[in-house]
């Protein structure tokens, strides 16, 4: 006969009540491509950090002593040899090495021409605990014209790049975060101002601060999970969208990065996490004010 | 004369509420209530007179903790307001039952919302509320108007919705802001003799009003406000009607007993009473 899930106050008539869906709903699906955004990049950084599919480049300066060149190869190729965690290594032949200088050298150069370094492609195991330090000293030891290129400085700038990206896009969810508390906070004080007079009987009648203030929490509760779940389901597609774009670029230097279960989880917990942003937020903005009555 | 009748008041034990040398200025302005000191026995009967702007309403206030006295001290039931921390106030409040001037019913809600909110703030079970409810509203004639929202009711149905909702939760004092401030004088009367019911049951009332006639008629003792300061009219009929009081009008015979509004959700099994619209 009576519903059980009542309010005292006509909250849900409210005008304003009616946009903060959609604006928590913008939010969200802000919030769900910058924190999307977020996974891809660390999880791109943390895997170029590692090095770049784990490979790196021994070079051996030419001397002027051809035998001693390939003296300094061969003890170089027995150390690489044996070094545990080096998968697989291979002398780049002078010929493609005169391919790749032609735009600089021109088409007639031939091998002996120009005293070309040896390199050393190497390809390390996935997982190993090969120390390039250490790897670098050995060389540097046993043969001083070698020298290892594990492209640290092109991937310092990359990381560092990313990390700036990334830390944007954190700073996005911050201001979401701050976005959505400053919308909630202004339509929670609306509403205690639009319904003064019944919060004031209900005050009077020995209604405790907190069954006032949950009576708009439970509220901005709902709606904030309303929008949340319309902003998950614009953003979802589009985060979707955007990594297919991405998946697309081939060749290109970004590692393949998909999302397993615990970050579409983290995803999905957004709607969550605004709701109960809004709902703490309403809740304490009506305690603040209502302490204000005697 | 009569501030002896106000010392020997102060003395008793059994106080509801006690008001010592109270003073309460709006603002910055002149004090509206001076020095103002009287003690409500429990199951006492009070009228509260004095002329239109006279601060009966800020008397009540005070008194329903609405506003804080500018100096002075309030006791409710024993305790002393000022030193009560702010999160015991609301048990303090329930104790209180408010007939407020303009009713201020929350026109959003139906009637039987209306009534069951006192229930409702209190944490009492919704099957006890709906019982509690419809069975007052039934004894003030509104069974028929459960759903109906204030603003489609008239004025004497609000009256009593706003009565119902003050008397719902069995307080220990009922406080009547001209409650027949508009009501013809033949409702007016039969409101009174609905507060005396309720008096003889062990509430202790206090009416304010202007209607010198209505107060010379039931013969009730009477607070009178002038120039701020407070002293007391005895009444013909005996200031402090005892809950055992036997006396009775009677007009009153015919009168069913009012339901036992709930405390607590406390059950009572008493049969359904005849309607108190034949009453009033
Ligand atoms: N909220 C208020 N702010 C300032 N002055 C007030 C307020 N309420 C009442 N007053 C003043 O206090 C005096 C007493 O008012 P009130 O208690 O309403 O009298 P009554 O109920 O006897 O007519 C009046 O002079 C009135 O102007
Ligand atoms: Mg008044």
């Amino acid at each position: 006969m009576f519903n059980v899930k009542r309010s005292d106050l006509p909250l849900d008539k409210d005008a304003h009540s009616r946009f903060l869906p959609w604006l928590i709903a913008f939010m969200v699906f802000l919030a769900v491509l910058a924190f999307g955004g977020i996974l891809v990049l660390g999880a791109t950084a943390a895997k170029w950090d590692q090095g770049v599919g784990g490979t790196l480049t021994v070079q051996i300066a030419a001397t002027d002593d051809p035998t001693r060149d390939q003296r300094n190869l061969q003890e170089v190729l027995n150390l690489l040899a044996s070094t545990g965690d080096i998968e697989r290594y291979q002398v780049i032949d002078e010929a493609r090495m005169l391919r790749l200088l032609e735009p600089w050298i021109g088409a007639g150069a031939k091998v002996g021409d120009l005293p070309l370094p040896k390199l050393i492609d190497v390809g390390i195991a996935q997982g190993g605990k090969l120390s390039i330090d250490a790897l670098r000293a050995r060389l540097a030891k046993a043969v001083p014209e070698a020298a290892v290129d594990d492209h640290r400085v092109w991937l310092n700038r990359l990381v560092r790049l990313i990390q700036t990206v990334e830390l944007i896009a954190t700073a996005i969810l911050a201001f979401i975060a701050f976005a959505t508390i400053g919308t909630v906070v202004f339509t929670t004080r609306t509403g205690l101002s639009v319904h003064k007079e019944a919060i004031e009987v209900l005050h009077l009648i020995g209604a405790q601060d907190s069954y006032i203030a949950g009576q708009f929490a439970g509220r901005a509760m709902l709606l904030g999970l309303k929008g949340g779940l319309i902003g998950l389901t614009l953003g979802l597609p589009a985060l979707i969208g955007v990594g297919y774009l991405a998946g697309r670029l081939k060749g290109s230097a970004l590692p393949e990065v998909s999302f397993g279960i615990l970050e579409w989880c983290m995803i999905a917990a957004i709607p969550l996490a605004v709701s109960a942003l809004a709902m703490s937020t309403a809740r304490i903005t009506v305690l603040r004010s209502l302490a204000r009555m005697p | 004369m009569r501030r002896e009748t106000i010392r020997v008041q102060l003395q008793g034990d059994d106080s509801i509420a006690r008001f010592e040398n109270v003073g309460l200025r709006y603002g910055l302005g002149p004090e509206v209530l001076q020095d103002v000191s009287f003690s409500l026995p429990a199951s006492s009967f009070h009228f509260l007179v004095g002329d239109s702007g006279a601060g009966k309403s800020s008397l009540l206030r005070l008194m329903y903790l609405a506003l804080k006295p500018s100096r002075g001290l309030i006791s409710l039931f024993g305790r002393d307001i000022q030193t009560t921390p702010r999160r015991d106030l609301p048990a303090v409040r329930r104790q209180i039952g408010v007939v407020f001037q303009e009713f201020r019913l929350l026109n959003h809600l139906s009637t039987f919302d209306n009534v069951a909110l006192p229930l409702r703030v209190a944490g009492v079970k919704e099957a006890d509320v709906t019982r509690h409810v419809v069975e007052l509203l039934e004894w003030v004639g509104l069974k028929d108007h459960l759903k109906a929202r204030p603003p489609t009711l008239s004025g004497g149905q609000q009256q009593r919705v706003s009565i119902a909702r003050a008397v719902i939760a069995r307080p220990k004092i009922l406080l009547a802001d001209e409650p027949t401030g508009n009501v013809d004088d033949r409702m007016a009367l039969r409101l009174m003799h609905l507060f005396e019911e309720l008096n003889r049951l062990g509430t202790t009332i206090v009416i304010a009003t202007h209607n010198m006639a209505l107060v010379e008629r039931l013969g009730r003792p009477a607070m009178r406000i002038s120039d701020g300061r407070l002293s007391v009219i005895p009444g013909t009929r005996g200031g402090e009607p005892k809950r055992e009081s036997r006396e009775s009008p009677p007009s009153r015979a015919a009168v069913p007993k009012p339901p036992r509004p709930a405390a607590g959700g406390a059950a009572t099994d008493e049969a359904d009473p005849p309607g108190i619209e034949n009453f009033l």
